[in-house]
């Protein structure tokens, strides 16, 4: 194996895809370290981007959105006092990765890349309508968050491509987000269910826009249209939300595994759904 | 594969190995330079027995490679302690035998070291929310709580 400590985003793409064997990008490494441990995989080459310029830094864009470049730790992130304020379930969402020595490394580009799908952060940046920043040989693209997974484990990244930043939107006004998710112990854990809910209220106080996406219920994760669809136009009423968490639900298709089955992830991902969705009014409403 | 010559910090004072491509920050620290505080307990990230600070945040050295070090600074339990004199924390876990096999124990010190020096005067709960990463099948943690809140008393000036 051997080890580049990349000092551009040019040279780590051209040694990604100038290298015929399995190449692998170092960000936190949270992931990576294990699976060379388990010998899920052997990479030829690893490419460290944490020393290239600009990708541990949060940027504050001009328009009120935020450029989380790839290498930046969560322990960074929580730090961001503007981002967290913006974007509160977004960060909780990557708090909730790990312990404080798993936040001093992992990254959220590397959750999104990881491709699990059972990655925190991921559900809270599709709801957010997150984007993120591609650049490879062929130059650079951005696309959403959630196409870069295209099933666990796998990404749509072309060889030599690196996600180099992940794009947060302005918030904009009377807007508010959330994430809940389902473990057994409060931390230290990985998710058997979880939902990321983002929405803006109108003028008259009804929800004008919702995204709702659902986490560890399906290969990856899922963008539910009809929960969305379920809030608009309302206040988030008892009726509008049993429809929410119906929606959730149906939306669904977990498998069977250790941390859950079919009928309980499809329970408990409706609930969480409701759950966020009262969570974030309250934060776009101020009451929060 | 081709080792790599790597220069550092180590506790304060400069430091070089030759260590593979792939080795682990954990394993250059223990079998390269004969820092044996650091324990390796999972290897994976869960247990925390590794926990070294990097450039001023802890990690787990398991899941770092020790390429990585190159110009950063490393903090290990072996840099904990004055000489002959004891860490506050150091003394208070001995004062309230919060250990007993002592495999965690360096990992749980150096996580402790960065909470206090964060939060000096953390809620029991935070002190179990930021050691969460930190597991001991010894002590049931409670005297590990009350080791890290006396001595952060002391070192407030209580």
């Amino acid at each position: 194996m051997r080890f580049l400590s990349a000092e551009s985003v040019a040279q780590a793409t051209a040694a990604l895809a100038a290298e015929p064997g399995i190449a692998r990008v170092l960000g936190g490494g949270t992931d990576l370290l294990v699976q060379m441990k388990s010998g899920m995989v052997e990479p030829a080459l690893i490419v460290d981007i944490k020393r290239i310029p600009g990708m541990s830094e949060i940027v504050a864009e001009r328009d009120g959105g935020f450029r989380i470049g790839a290498a930046v730790s969560g322990a960074r992130l929580g730090e961001h006092a503007a981002l967290r304020a913006a974007w509160p379930g977004v960060a909780e969402a990557f708090a909730l990765i790990g312990s404080t020595q798993i936040q001093g490394r992992c990254t959220m580009a590397g959750n999104v890349c990881n491709a699990s799908p059972a990655g925190d952060s991921v559900p809270a940046l599709v709801a957010a309508g997150a984007r993120a920043r591609i650049e490879g040989p062929q130059g650079a693209r951005e696309v959403e968050v959630i196409e870069i997974a295209a099933g666990p484990g796998r990404t749509t990244l072309q060889k030599g491509e690196i996600v180099t930043a992940i794009l947060l939107p302005p918030r904009g006004t009377r807007a508010g987000d959330a994430y809940l998710r389902f473990t057994p112990r409060s931390e230290m854990d990985i998710e058997v269910a979880s939902v990321g809910v983002s929405l803006t209220l109108g003028a008259d106080g009804r929800i004008a826009a919702a995204r709702v996406a659902l986490g560890a219920v399906g290969p990856k994760v899922v963008l539910c249209a009809a929960a969305a669809a379920a809030l608009i136009g309302t206040r988030a009423e008892d009726g509008a939300l049993a429809a929410v968490a119906a929606a959730a639900s149906e939306a669904a298709r977990p498998i069977d595994d250790k941390r859950g089955t079919v009928a309980f992830r499809k329970a408990t991902v409706g609930v969480l759904a409701r759950r966020a969705a009262r969570i974030a009014l309250a934060r776009a409403e101020g009451t929060a | 594969m081709t080792a790599l010559h790597i220069t550092t910090r180590i506790n304060g004072d400069p430091a070089e190995f030759l260590c593979d491509p792939d080795e682990t920050l954990l394993d250059a620290l223990r079998g390269r330079l004969g820092l044996t505080g650091s324990k390796e307990g999972c290897g994976t990230g869960d247990c925390g027995a590794c926990t070294v600070s990097l450039d001023g945040r802890i990690v787990c050295a398991c899941l770092v490679l020790a390429a990585e070090a190159e110009g950063r600074e490393v903090g290990t339990i072996e840099g904990m302690a004055t000489g002959e004199v004891l860490h506050p924390l150091q003394r208070a876990f001995i004062d309230h035998a919060a250990l007993q096999c002592g495999i965690c124990t360096p990992g749980i010190l150096v996580a402790a070291r960065d909470l206090l020096a964060r939060n000096p005067d953390p809620t029991d709960e935070e002190v179990r929310f930021w050691l969460a990463g930190n597991l001991c099948r010894c002590t049931g943690y409670d005297k590990i709580i009350r080791a890290v809140q006396a001595a952060a008393a002391e070192m407030r000036g209580n």
